[in-house]
């Protein structure tokens, strides 16, 4: 990418977050947080960075956008407008250089170390003993797995701290229905809501298969899905599962039980997460795909919120 | 000149401090949250730019990257419902018949 | 071959138009259903021309598909969020509320 291009995109990155933050109307300065998630996905693909492109796009942008509106939505319905009182001037400029001069410190650190891809070289050497191609698939489901099997119980477990907060007698009842009012729209979103989500399913799959060789894998699959299962709600298609429904549960815990599984079945041949050789990529792709599905509805739910009581009005 | 090659982890520095900035001003939870996200998306800037090469970008800080995005959204997600159930439990219960009133479904 | 040197960029930069016409649009319309207009009509039109340019680029039939697949998904994304905010729009003004 040429420099004029990446000076913009930099210059417009600052320039949406001062946005997103100091905004007065919480809606303008969440959106602006979305349009900064998407620069930044612009940001990693002129680093050369897709896969990392994809998941900020889709998660960082995307799921965390929804995140945002959805509870500043309800916030609203619970008559707080999202104000923030006034800090008085010495405090702000007390903090503005504060925070300058933090932003200088680290900056000169990050100024002392040249950038250079260190390990790429070391990976890619590695890869053909693996039958992937796509090596940042390999540093996460292979090099670092044990970072990634970690990750996917940290999903889970943030997902049981949300179900914590269910209010006495909302518990194991569905989640707040997201599905619009009917004026007019439920129509629409739910027709969408149908039309997209095997569309999710289809297209969730195929990442999964292709982040083997090329850019994608089980996060931005899982994320897609999740993203058509929160559509479908929102149109009225499909309505939150009971928190104790089994076929849930089974979903939500596939992907961290496989790759434990697998992981202390590579006890037996020498240590913990060893793959037998010849059989890395199928033991890869099993456990990606399980991934993507505990992820898509671990994410969903998520959003979804806690429980609530069935006489809720949302 | 090297300031150059240093254009998006500096860049990722500078949300960094905007974060910060904002964190310590904004005094509502929700807005706080926001500027925490903006910190970590500064914070992976710094970790990818510094691994790219001259011709390739080093996988490794990638996959760091993607996974703490993850993470990120996980814990925004538990911090967006606590501060739900915060303000649900500070509304007396005789408030929720004009939470009705007021509840508009977009 | 030499016609498509030529004929991605242009292709590129009449997308790039398109953009900036329905960008010009959102910011100069008084109402939200002409900022619609503009902006769903105009920038998938874009986004039409940059697949085009991209599917003419990569020049595989795959690739095509693959590319043709992504503005379809963007035209009905784009068709729905457009008839949800427009609805919205309409009772919003008629009971009179501004969001």
């Amino acid at each position: 990418m040429t420099l004029a291009f990446d000076m913009i995109l930099c210059l417009m990155i600052v320039g949406t977050a001062a946005a997103a933050l100091l905004m007065r109307n919480a809606l303008a300065a969440i959106v602006f947080f979305i349009v900064l998630g998407n620069l930044l996905g612009l940001a990693w693909l002129a680093m050369d960075a897709v896969n990392v492109a994809m998941a900020e796009i889709a998660i960082g942008a995307g799921v965390t956008g929804v995140l945002l509106i959805l509870t500043r939505q309800r916030l609203m319905a619970l008559g707080d407008d999202l104000v923030s009182a006034e800090m008085p001037g010495w405090l702000r400029t007390g903090a503005l250089v504060a925070c300058a001069g933090f932003a200088a410190l680290i900056g000169s650190a990050v100024l002392s170390v040249a950038p250079a891809d260190d390990l790429g070289g070391s990976i890619a050497a590695l890869m053909p003993g693996l039958g992937i191609e796509n090596p940042v698939t390999g540093v996460l489901l292979a090099f670092r797995a044990y970072d990634t099997l970690l990750e996917a119980f940290v999903l889970l477990g943030a997902l049981v701290a949300v179900w914590s907060l269910a209010p006495r007698g909302a518990w194991p009842q569905r989640p707040a229905a997201l599905a619009l009012a009917e004026n007019g729209g439920h129509g629409v979103a739910a027709a969408f809501g149908r039309l997209l989500l095997p569309l999710a399913l289809v297209m969730a799959a195929y990442l999964v298969w292709a982040g083997s060789d090329l850019p994608g894998g089980a996060f931005q699959a899982g994320t897609v899905l999740a993203g058509g299962l929160i559509i479908a709600a929102i149109g009225g298609a499909v309505s939150w599962p009971r928190a104790d429904d089994r076929y849930l549960r089974v979903a939500l815990v596939l992907g961290p039980a496989v790759f434990l599984i697998i992981g202390l079945a590579g006890i037996a041949q020498g240590r913990f997460l060893f793959y037998p050789p010849g059989f890395e990529k199928a033991l890869i792709v099993a456990i990606e795909y399980s991934l993507a599905l505990s992820i898509g509805v671990t994410l969903a739910l998520q959003v979804a919120g806690p429980p609530v009581a069935p006489d809720h009005e949302g | 000149m090297t300031v150059l090659l240093h254009l998006y982890p500096l860049t990722g520095v500078a949300l960094v401090g905007l974060g910060f900035y904002g964190f310590l001003i904004l005094r509502h939870p929700l807005r706080q949250i926001l500027a925490v996200n903006v910190v970590g998306a500064g914070i992976f800037l710094v970790l990818g730019g510094l691994g790219r090469g001259a011709a390739s970008t080093d996988p490794f800080p990638q996959a760091l990257v993607i996974t703490g995005i993850v993470v990120a959204v996980a814990l925004t997600a538990f911090g967006a419902a606590l501060i739900l159930r915060v303000a649900e439990d500070e509304r007396a219960p005789d408030d929720k018949a004009a939470a009705k009133t007021t509840d508009d479904h977009t | 071959m030499t016609l498509t040197d030529y004929l991605v960029p242009a292709l590129l930069y009449v997308g790039v138009f398109f953009y900036a016409a329905g960008s010009l649009g959102l910011l100069r319309f008084q109402d939200a259903e002409l900022r619609l207009h503009a902006l769903t009509k105009a920038d998938n039109v874009g986004l039409g021309f940059v697949a085009l340019a991209a599917a003419l680029h990569w020049g595989s039939v795959a690739a095509a598909v693959k590319i043709a697949a992504v503005w379809l998904f963007a035209l009905m994304a784009a068709g729905a969020t457009a008839q949800l905010m427009a609805r919205r729009a309409k009772t919003s003004a008629e009971r009179g509320s501004d969001e």
